[in-house]
């Protein structure tokens, strides 16, 4: 099991809750010092055999980067260089593309970006899914395909959702909630003096909640013909009860762990919290069994509860040398040999595997909430944002939501803001 | 009698090798700022004139779009308007902080040695550990928190400090850990300078009968002025470049409030990451280095910076 998800920077899954958080948009971490070992050159090759590069970032939990090397080891056809990679990794990779130094082979949070694509710097890998297309989760793949080409493939899947202290709804009465409107009522039940009742990250829930509070009013980010797709009344009004919540006092804020991690709610701080899956290993080792899981609820009939999920992808960068050698790589290693994506994604923390059909030989994913998450990813799961949704889109959103949950600004207004935002980047992209 | 001219090489070495040692000197620094500076600003001006997503290599070119696209970008405007309202705070609150210190320490009857380390020590410390110190322990959001505690023996409710924007607590935050970090260095120019004012004049105002504030205001202050106006200089500046405290106290995963994002850290978020818009970034950068300059010397002008001394 993994070593815990507690600490700061050795967390299990940091990159991935870093990448859930960052919802296709912005680095956050300081950066780190450049390392010159790119993977490339060095060791002369075995043979004829082509030299790849392999980028990870740093993944927390104990064994990840023996099992990546292991993995890469035993590939037959290529020496494969894992680079297991420190500090800002999106940024470290983004700007290696930008370089023949780069990566052959690196993963990326919910695939490529849209500026990656459309700047030439990700190959093609739409064929390389074969027979297996159906097996990967829909959503997923959809999220990294661009005009009909997939450019990454799911390495692995990882998800939020809202988490609560049994014992505490028991004994305050309260039954786990439905609506946005019983999640509210039951915060403020389950609020005293020295236990909060919910807890979203300590902006309020701008980071976590701009997804859930569109699909729980039954809207999305774009719609399916890719346009701005909140300019709604019921958009309106979720972010209105978002504001609600801000200010009724039942909202734990200013936390010493931000909401990727579980010491609020192990500490007794709070009684409920939207986090990670990564979580888990950790909640499980401080409250046993008592915690259950939640969707972010519906707002209304017209909406739906739903779970944010998102995935490490796989891709290719178009500056490699090789990049058929590279590619035939990550379909031996992300698409035909389950037995490591298995390993992968049950031996060193908490995951849903990328493949449908290997989340039922899950062990870990049978039995407890866990087995609810996974269910959950299935019926209510959301891609994070849509592949169109840039960082300059997502900075708007976020600004927004600041100024409505903060400062109270009237939601239409801040609607129209983003939208104006929105429509230019997609503009920009279709141009 | 005549000797031939000096060979070249010999000439071009200066009298007793001075050119020699000059360049071996200088060289490796000069060859330094040349790659690592120079290069990167031109690069950034020729950013600045084209579409440059995810290359530095763009083919784009589009003129003054950029720059024009910055300038109407409202996030952008109010990354400037920010750091207007920082340095409103900040630059008087330093001043008078530091030199206030400067004052007393210079005037400590015992242990001068001792308070002045104590006031400059801060100045090694990094605003990241800084900002962590003030985000984690002292103004902390919970009940535990040091400011918080100290809040409870007084009966009043928790305060969270970072994330509530009515009233605007976070900006205490941001001032106070960077008070903290700098007065302590700029108390050392101001304690120079005091060291040179001339006893004499203090001994003449003091036959004339001035004391205290009047000491203070007629022969202290004017005396100061040139250390003044380079503390003044040097804190509009360096508060313009104000990004380490901003970042590492407000930053969350993922996202950055607007309402205390001063211009670096919207370039950041605009330029690097995923984002990777150099063209729009280089912009920025450009305005706001023409800004700086702007400002430093008009107010240089105003103050008489550099001007000789009566």
């Amino acid at each position: 099991m993994a070593s815990g998800g507690n600490q700061v920077g050795g967390g299990q899954g940091f990159g991935r809750r870093r990448f859930l958080a960052l919802g296709g948009g912005l680095a956050a971490m300081a950066v780190a010092g450049c390392g010159s070992n790119t993977g490339r050159g060095g060791s002369p090759a075995g043979g004829d055999k082509p030299e790849l590069a392999q980028w990870y970032h740093q993944y927390g939990e104990t064994g990840t980067q023996q099992a990546v090397k292991k993995y890469a080891a035993e590939y037959p056809d290529a020496t494969v260089n894992v680079v297991w990679t420190t500090g800002d990794y999106d940024k470290k990779a983004a700007s290696a593309l930008l370089t023949d130094s780069g990566p052959d082979v690196f993963e990326y949070g919910n695939g490529p970006s849209i500026d990656m694509i459309k700047a030439g710097q990700v190959a093609d890998l739409t064929d390389l899914l074969g027979d297996a297309k159906d097996d990967f989760t829909p959503s997923l793949l959809q999220r990294m395909t661009y005009q009909g080409k997939l450019y990454g493939i799911p390495q692995v899947t990882d998800m939020q959702l809202l988490v609560y202290r049994k014992s505490m709804l028991e004994n305050a009465g309260v039954q786990p909630p439905e609506t946005v409107d019983e999640l509210i009522a039951a915060a403020k039940a389950l609020t005293s003096a020295k236990v909060k009742g919910l807890f979203v990250g300590n902006d309020g829930g701008v980071g976590i909640l701009g997804g859930p509070a569109l699909w729980s009013a039954g809207l999305d980010y774009l719609t399916e013909e890719n346009t701005f797709g909140f300019d709604e009344p019921a958009a309106i009004e979720s972010f209105r009860k978002l504001r609600q919540l801000f200010t009724s006092g039942s909202l734990l804020l200013g936390a010493p762990t931000d909401w990727s991690d579980p010491s609020a709610l192990t500490q007794g701080l709070t009684a409920m919290q939207f986090t990670g899956l990564w979580t888990f290993p950790q909640l499980q080792k401080d409250l046993g069994d008592d915690f259950d899981v939640l969707p972010w609820p519906k707002l209304n009939d017209g909406g739906k509860a739903s779970v944010p999920v998102g995935a490490f992808a796989a891709a290719v960068s178009t500056k490699s040398k090789n990049v058929d050698a590279a590619k035939k790589f990550i379909k031996w290693l992300w698409v035909d040999q389950t037995d490591k994506q298995l390993d992968w994604a049950q031996s060193y923390g908490f995951h849903i595997p990328a493949r449908k059909s290997l989340i039922e030989t899950a062990e870990k994913l049978k039995s407890g909430p866990a087995a609810d998450a996974a269910r959950l990813v299935n019926e209510v799961g959301r891609p994070q944002t849509p592949l169109l949704w840039t960082p300059k889109a997502s900075t708007a959103y976020s600004d927004a939501l600041n100024k409505i949950i903060k400062n109270g600004a009237d939601p239409a207004a801040q609607i129209k803001t983003v939208k104006a935002v929105v429509d230019a980047e997609l503009k920009r992209i279709a141009g | 009698m005549s000797s031939t001219a000096p060979s070249l090489a010999r000439r071009l070495r200066g009298r007793h090798d001075r050119n020699l040692w000059f360049g071996i000197f200088v060289g490796p620094f000069l060859l330094g700022l040349l790659i690592f500076v120079y290069v990167p600003i031109l690069w950034s001006v020729f950013l600045s004139f084209f579409d440059a997503r995810n290359t530095v290599t763009p083919t784009d070119f589009v003129g003054v779009g950029n720059y024009v696209d910055m300038l109407s970008d409202p996030a952008f405007r109010s990354s400037l308007a920010t750091f207007v309202l920082f340095a409103a705070f900040i630059v008087p609150t330093t001043f008078v902080c530091s030199l206030g210190l400067a004052l007393l320490v210079n005037r400590a009857r015992f242990a001068k040695a001792f308070f002045r380390s104590v006031f400059f020590l801060p100045t090694a410390c990094s605003y990241v550990v800084a900002s962590m110190i003030w985000k984690l322990s002292i103004f902390s959001g919970v009940r535990f928190g040091l400011m918080n505690t100290v809040l409870g023996w007084f009966g009043l409710e928790p305060i969270a400090w970072l994330s509530v924007t009515q009233p605007p607590w976070y900006w205490l935050v941001i001032v106070t850990a960077r008070m903290w970090l700098q007065a302590g260095f700029y108390m050392i120019l101001f304690l120079a300078g005091l060291q040179r004012i001339s006893p004499t004049l203090y001994e003449a105002a003091a036959i004339d009968g001035a004391t205290g504030w009047k000491v203070l205001r007629f022969i202290t202050l004017p005396q100061l002025r040139a250390t003044s106006t380079a503390v003044l200089l040097l804190l509009l500046i360096i508060a313009f470049q104000a990004f380490d405290e901003f970042y590492n106290l407000l930053s969350t995963s993922g996202q950055y409030p607007p309402y205390a994002r001063p211009p670096l850290v919207y370039l950041y978020y605009a330029a690097l990451g995923q984002g990777q818009d150099f063209g729009h970034g280089s912009a920025g950068a450009v305005i706001l280095t023409l800004m700086i300059a702007l400002i430093a010397l008009v107010q240089g002008r105003f103050l008489g910076l550099g001007k000789r001394e009566d």
